[in-house]
C-alpha cells in the first residue's frame, strides 16, 4: 500500500514537472527542432539577451513589477489600518470592496479597466499598465496586513501617545514595527503577482508597451521558439528562488498569513 | 485609534478602478451605437442566446466541467496520501506542489505545445520506437490536459488542508466500532473533507471556465470559449456592447456560484486560499 501511494505521488509529479524540465533541457538543444537532441549549446540564451523586444519587455515588467508593488504597499498599508479601526457597516462594504477584483473573473477586471481608460481618453500604455497593477495588487496587500493588525496589542499604541509620541511617530515606531511581517508578504505577493500578471496586462496596454507575458504570449502564437525555452529555464529558477524566500519568511512568522498560490 | 480616514483614498481608488469600470460595462452592454447616438437595448443578450454563441457558452461548461472532475478523481488521492499519517517530508512535498503554479501560467501552457505538437516530443518518442504518429495538438483533449495541469494544484491544497485538520480520533472511534476503512473513508473521511472538495471544485472550475490562453494556445486559434469570444468582441471585431453583455453574464454567474459554494465554506476550512 504504501509503494502504491508513493508511486502514484511520483506519477503526479513527473506530470507536474516533466514539461518545466522538458522545456529546460531543450534550451540548451542546439537543433531548432523539438523532436532530436543537436547538442549542447547556449546560444539561445545569447539569442534572448540580444532580442530587443524581450529585453524591453523584461524592463517593463519590472519597473512595473517593483512600482505598483511599492504604491500597493504603502497605499494597502494605510488603508488596513483604516479598515482595522472601522465601524462594522462600512468595513463590510469595504471588505467586499476588497474582495471584489480578488475573486471577480481577470478577464472582466482587464476589459473593465480597458473601457475605463478609453472611456477617459487615457492613451493605453504604460500608465494605464501601471494603473491597472495597482489596482490589483492593492487588495492582496490589505489582506497580508489586515490579520497582523488584529494580533496587535491596541494598549501598545495608546501607551505610547500617553507617553507623548504624535500619532504619526507612534505609527512608524510602535505599529509599523509590530506589522512589519504583514507589509513585507503584501509587498512580495504584490511583486509576484503583477510579474505573473497576463490577462489584465494584456488588456490595458498598448502603443507596442508590452510585459514579458505579453511577449511570452505573441511568440507562442507563432509557434514554439528555442528562445522561449531559454526565457523559460530563466524565469522558473527566478521564480523558484522568490518561493523558497516567501516560504522561508512565512515558516519563521509561525502561518500563513499570505496565500501561496494565486488564480 | 481611530484613523478611518487613511483608507479613504484606497476607497476611492477601489471606487474609481473596480467599482466605475463594471458599470461602464453594465452600461456598454445595455445600449448600443445608432447612427452616431447612443441608444438603450437588449439586443445585446439576446444575441447571446443565439445558437452559436449558447453552443459556446455550452462548451465552455463542458470543457471546465470534464477538466474539475479529472482533476477531482486525481487530486483526492494526492491531497489523500499528502495528508496520510505515514508521510514524513509533509512540507517539501507539498512546496513541490506548489512550484510548478508560481511559473509563468503562459510558459506551462506553452510547454504542452512543445510536448503535443506534430513533431514534438511525444511524437518524437512515438516514432522512435516505431509507434504511429498521434495528432494531439489542437484538440478538445489537448485544452482538458492545459486545464488539469494548470488546475490541479488548486484541487489538492484545499482538500489537503482540510484533510489534515481532521481529528484522528474520529477514524480511531470509527475503527473501534468496527469499520473497515473503506467505511470509514465513506462515513467519515469523505463528509469532513467536504468543504475542501468544495472550495477545490471553485476554484478549478472559475478559472476553467474564463480561460481564454489555454483554449487559444491548445486548441489552436479557431478554438471558441467564452474566454475567447470576449477577447474577440474587444480585441477584434470591436463589437464592446456585445462583448459586455458576455462579460456581464459570465461574471453575474461566477459571482453567484462563488457566493453558493462560500455558504458551503463558512469557516473557511477550505484552506483560507485567499
Amino acid at each position: 500500500m504504501k509503494a502504491l501511494k508513493r508511486i502514484y505521488l511520483i506519477i503526479i509529479f513527473v506530470f507536474l514537472y516533466a514539461p518545466v524540465l522538458t522545456l529546460i533541457v531543450f534550451s540548451f538543444n542546439d537543433s531548432k527542432s523539438r523532436g532530436h537532441w543537436g547538442g549542447f549549446t547556449l546560444k539561445w540564451y545569447g539569442q534572448l539577451f540580444k532580442d530587443r523586444q524581450v529585453m524591453s519587455s523584461l524592463y517593463n515588467t519590472i519597473i512595473i513589477a517593483l512600482l505598483s508593488a511599492l504604491v500597493a504597499t504603502v497605499a494597502g498599508t494605510a488603508a488596513a489600518v483604516g479598515i482595522h479601526s472601522m465601524k462594522k457597516v462600512l468595513k463590510s462594504f469595504v471588505m467586499n470592496l476588497t474582495y471584489l477584483p480578488v475573486v471577480n473573473p481577470d478577464i472582466v477586471t482587464g476589459i473593465s479597466l480597458m473601457i475605463l481608460f478609453v472611456f477617459i481618453k487615457l492613451d493605453l500604455g504604460f500608465t494605464t499598465l501601471l494603473l491597472a497593477h495597482i489596482t490589483f495588487n492593492i487588495p492582496y496587500v490589505v489582506l497580508s496586513v489586515l490579520p497582523k493588525l488584529k494580533q496587535l496589542n491596541k494598549h501598545m499604541y495608546e501607551a505610547a501617545l500617553d507617553l507623548g509620541a504624535k500619532p504619526l511617530y507612534a505609527f512608524f515606531r510602535v505599529i509599523l514595527p509590530e506589522i512589519m511581517p504583514g507589509v513585507v508578504t503584501g509587498f512580495l505577493l504584490a511583486f509576484t503577482l503583477s510579474l505573473d500578471d497576463f490577462i489584465i496586462s494584456f488588456f490595458t496596454t498598448g502603443s507596442g508597451v508590452s510585459t514579458l507575458s505579453i511577449t511570452i504570449y505573441s511568440m507562442a502564437r507563432l509557434g514554439v521558439s528555442p528562445k522561449i525555452n531559454a526565457l523559460s529555464a530563466l524565469m522558473f529558477i527566478v521564480v523558484l528562488v522568490l518561493l523558497l524566500i516567501v516560504n522561508k519568511r512565512s515558516a519563521t512568522n509561525g502561518r500563513n498569513e499570505a496565500p501561496l498560490i494565486n488564480i | 485609534m481611530k484613523k478611518t480616514w487613511v483608507s479613504y483614498p484606497y476607497i476611492l481608488w477601489m471606487i474609481i478602478f473596480t467599482i466605475v469600470p463594471l458599470l461602464l460595462v453594465l452600461y456598454y452592454s445595455f445600449t448600443k451605437t445608432e447612427d452616431g447616438s447612443v441608444v438603450f437595448t437588449l439586443e445585446n443578450f439576446r444575441r447571446v442566446l443565439e445558437p452559436t454563441y449558447l453552443k459556446v457558452l455550452w462548451r465552455s461548461v463542458v470543457l471546465a466541467f470534464i477538466s474539475t472532475v479529472v482533476c477531482f478523481i486525481v487530486g483526492y488521492p494526492v491531497a489523500m496520501i499528502l495528508a496520510g499519517k505515514d508521510m514524513s517530508d509533509k512540507s517539501i512535498l507539498v512546496l513541490l506542489l506548489v512550484v510548478p503554479m508560481w511559473m509563468n501560467f503562459l510558459l506551462r501552457t506553452y510547454a504542452w505545445m512543445t510536448l503535443l505538437d506534430r513533431k514534438g516530443v511525444i511524437n518524437s518518442i512515438l516514432g522512435a520506437i516505431g509507434l504511429p504518429q498521434v495528432h494531439l495538438l489542437y484538440t478538445d483533449f489537448a485544452v482538458i490536459l492545459g486545464m488539469v495541469y494548470n488546475f490541479l494544484p488548486f484541487m489538492v491544497l484545499p482538500i489537503y488542508s482540510v484533510l489534515r485538520k481532521i481529528d484522528r480520533s474520529l477514524i480511531e472511534a470509527a475503527e473501534d466500532l468496527g469499520s473497515d476503512s473503506i467505511t470509514v473513508f465513506r462515513k467519515v473521511i469523505f463528509p469532513l473533507s467536504l468543504p475542501g472538495v468544495v472550495s477545490g471544485i471553485t476554484m478549478v472550475f472559475m478559472p476553467a471556465v474564463t480561460t481564454f490562453i489555454i483554449s487559444k494556445l491548445l486548441g489552436g486559434s479557431q478554438y471558441m470559449l467564452i474566454g475567447n469570444l470576449i477577447e474577440d468582441q474587444f480585441m477584434r471585431v470591436y463589437d464592446w456592447n456585445f462583448g459586455s453583455a458576455i462579460s456581464i453574464i459570465m461574471m453575474v454567474l461566477i459571482l453567484l456560484s462563488m457566493g453558493i459554494m462560500t455558504k458551503y465554506d463558512k469557516e473557511g476550512a477550505g484552506g483560507g486560499l485567499f
